[in-house]
């Protein structure tokens, strides 16, 4: 509607009369309230026109939208088809052979859980510290990740940075750390490091910066640089302007962000124990690799890893939760 | 309120301040702490493999030609990295090894090596190592004086580790690497007909018909495999597309379902959201393994692993969306006396269709890197063919080289899905 109404403003409006303007406007508003925002017309209108005028302008214009739109979902539906065909095709088993049997994996790890399952408690104490150990990976990885991101963040940020020319370069440091997959960084460093934790854990980190310092730092440019003129203004150095001045300002959205990272690195921390790095993935893959008989140690981590991450899910919600709502962030900066 | 009611509490949440500002220092240090301890970071000193690292710089940046003697036949072969498929045919070796009744290969600064059944090294500055390899093993001479550092010589090996190269002889061996930099064969095998021709020469043989052969020649190279790589890189976008895509389909109408304002029954509602929670809660690691299960490895399984988890993830964020929309739309069209589905279609699609669109590519963005993940994992896409890469431990020019295209790859995605979100979504900013 916003747009009608200024199209309207831009026409001469010597030229239109009050009753003119009325009777025209209704088949545009009928029109448009079919219209959607995300479908907005972009047409200006120079002159009044007549109604009939207007309506088949509208119409055709209708019309090559919708079918505009027709094509656009015919060429998505051919590339879903004819992608889905050649993944089904270069797949080692069909899609279609392997549907009947998808649910035989499953009830194999279910029966053999029931059946055994008054062992379940003492696997789950057994894999515990793995988990553990998944868990401080992805938390240590956020920290470190959390805290060289919101450095980083406050020197890509226009207004704040210290040195306004490494802006680009630091930027597209992150970008490049962003778009490495973490599995990358961590075999290289498996190779080098053998396995353990720490592969995983600078693996993780370094996507965490990347991805935190680009959205700290559109955090920061929300912020209000007034504190931070003042601070400047009684002698404090950058580090102390950013602090005092910027810092308290934006704390409660890092946290936020820091804790939605976290949610995702647990994830990422049990895939790459899967690939070596130690933890719970690498216990899921040793006791899957025992094959049938041995589901039940397998049955268990899966809930492990299953309650880990929902329990973070939910916690870590109910946190952003409070932290996003004005009032509650205000108690919590406190 | 006066001024001393204020005081008390005032100063309660100074002095909480206080606390708080000394104590999540402390905290995060005592953390740190442990997790120096816990994860033995100290330990890391004696686990690094330096040798490791210092093949993978190198190997990333230069490679090694193979000259070998096999010294009980006298056979004589050049070989790039000493594998097969980069064999000098025999006959032919590169312009710094001269083919004759003795060998003489010149690795460049005055280092000259003669092959043979007796091996002469000329060091400039040193002197000329001579050994005699047999059967007793190898038999050297080393010019007078103390024998220096980057020589080591026992009964049955020795070996000359200069800048210019490394020669080892043994009783059966006697192999020289020559190190050089680039990325050896990158274009053509030494079989291909056009080994050694220039760009120009290229371009010219192209505009005279052989374009076919010359890309034929690229495509099928055996040591960099770029056919294969391209296809691991379309296999590993097919999955991040079938599965972002697939998603979307699949939660938009469990959406509704979950969404307060649209759902038919509160149990309905409840159950729908429990199944979002379980599908996301199943981490995509856990579906990967049991759907590889019933479809074995491949980029399908990996596209319906991705499909599940996002099913999760965009069913919760739909029906947040569908709980958020203007009722005042619905509401108009509803008064020219539409029925639900085009209350549906006019009404509300367009309302969520900016944001769910939005979310939407963002995914397809994140999911790029995911696929590689589960490529990985379930052997599909570039992500099998970079561990395998580095399982062999050796080829890690090719490591470079699948990272570098997945970083392009997953940058190039996001530029993309980008643009496609500022052309889908006009007048909108783009986040």
């Amino acid at each position: 509607m916003t747009l009608t109404c200024q199209s309207w403003q831009r026409a001469k409006p010597n030229r239109i009369d009050r009753r003119d303007l009325k009777i025209s406007l209704a088949p545009v508003r009928s029109g448009v309230s079919l219209l959607s925002q995300g479908h907005i017309v972009n047409q200006t209108f120079e002159t009044v026109r007549p109604v009939q005028g207007i309506k088949d302008s509208y119409l055709a214009q209708a019309r090559s939208k919708r079918l505009m739109n027709l094509i656009l979902i015919v060429v998505f539906v051919v590339m879903l088809v004819s992608g889905f065909n050649t993944a089904d095709h270069r797949n080692a088993g069909g899609f279609w052979a392997g549907l009947p049997n998808i649910l035989d994996f499953p009830a194999d790890v279910v029966g053999e859980a029931i059946a055994r399952g008054h062992l379940l408690p003492g696997y789950m104490v057994k894999y515990f510290p793995s988990l553990l150990e998944t868990v401080n990976i992805a938390a240590a990885s956020t920290l470190l990740g959390a805290m060289i991101g919101l450095v980083l963040s406050l020197m890509i940020t226009r207004g704040l940075a210290p040195v306004p020319w490494l802006i680009a370069p630091v930027r597209r440091v992150l970008d490049v750390l962003r778009a490495v997959p973490e599995i990358v960084v961590a075999l290289v460093l498996i190779f080098l490091l053998g396995g353990g934790p720490v592969p995983a854990m600078i693996a993780i980190a370094l996507h965490t910066v990347g991805a935190l310092g680009k959205l700290f730092s559109e955090v920061n440019e929300n912020a209000s640089l007034k504190p931070v003129e003042g601070l400047e203004s009684v002698g404090a150095g950058w580090g102390q302007r950013m602090w005092f001045g910027v810092i308290p300002q934006v704390a409660p959205n890092y946290l936020s962000y820091a804790l939605l990272r976290f949610e995702i690195n647990i994830r990422a921390s049990a895939i790459l124990g899967f690939v070596g790095a130690g933890g719970i993935g690498y216990d899921l893959r040793n006791t899957m690799s025992w094959g049938q008989g041995k589901f039940d140690e397998a049955a268990a981590i899966f809930l492990l890893l299953f309650l880990t991450i929902v329990a973070v899910d939910q916690i870590s919600s109910k946190f952003r939760h409070r932290l996003t709502d004005g009032q509650a962030s205000a108690k919590v900066m406190l | 309120m006066t001024a001393t009611a204020l005081h008390g509490p005032t100063l309660a949440l100074f002095s909480r301040k206080k606390m708080i500002s000394f104590s999540v220092p402390l905290i995060l240090i005592a953390y740190f702490v442990y997790i120096f301890f816990s994860f033995d970071i100290a330990g890391i000193g004696d686990r690094i493999n330096v040798n490791n690292a210092r093949t993978l710089v190198a190997d990333a940046y230069s490679f090694k030609t193979h000259v070998t003697q096999d010294n009980r036949t006298g056979e004589f072969s050049v070989a790039i990295e000493g594998e097969r498929k980069g064999e000098y045919p025999s006959g032919t070796a590169p312009d710094w090894v001269t083919l004759k009744d003795r060998p003489v290969v010149d690795l460049g600064k005055g280092h000259v090596i003669t092959f043979g059944p007796q091996v002469r090294y000329q060091i400039p500055g040193y002197g000329t190592i001579v050994a005699t390899p047999g059967k007793r093993g190898v038999n050297a001479t080393f010019p007078a004086g103390e024998i220096p550092d980057y020589i080591s010589a026992s009964k049955n090996r020795v070996m000359v580790n200069t800048d210019a190269g490394r020669l080892t002889i043994t009783r059966n061996r006697t192999e020289v690497f020559k190190y050089s930099y680039g990325w050896e064969l990158f274009f053509f095998t030494l079989d291909s007909p056009y080994h050694g021709l220039g760009f120009g020469q290229l371009v010219n043989r192209a505009v005279n018909g052989e374009a076919g052969a010359i890309f034929h020649d690229i495509w099928t190279n055996r040591m960099w495999r770029h056919g294969d790589v391209a296809w691991a890189l379309y296999e590993t976008l097919l999955m991040a597309f079938l599965g972002t895509f697939g998603a979307a389909l699949v939660a938009l109408p469990l959406g509704f379902l979950a969404a307060k304002n649209f759902a038919p029954l509160k149990s309905i509602r409840f159950a729908s959201r429990r199944v979002f929670d379980f599908l996301r809660g199943v981490d995509g690691l856990i579906w990967t393994i049991v759907l590889s299960r019933a479809f074995g490895p491949g980029p399908l399984t990996g596209a319906l692993a991705i499909l599940m988890t996002d099913t999760g993830s965009f069913g919760k964020m739909f029906s947040e969306a569908l709980e958020n929309i203007d009722d005042k739309q619905v509401e108009g069209v509803t008064s020219t006396g539409a029925k639900p589905l085009q209350r549906y279609r006019f009404g509300v699609i367009p309302q969520i269709t900016p944001v769910l669109l939005s979310q939407v590519l963002y995914y397809l963005e994140s999911n790029t890197r995911s696929a590689t993940i589960i490529g990985a994992i379930t052997g599909g896409g570039i992500g099998l063919m970079l561990t395998q890469a580095i399982g062999t431990q050796k080829d890690w020019e090719e490591v470079t080289y699948y990272i570098v295209l997945i970083i392009f790859m997953v940058m190039g995605m996001d530029t993309f899905s980008g643009w496609l979100r500022r052309r889908l979504i006009k007048g909108k900013d783009d986040r």
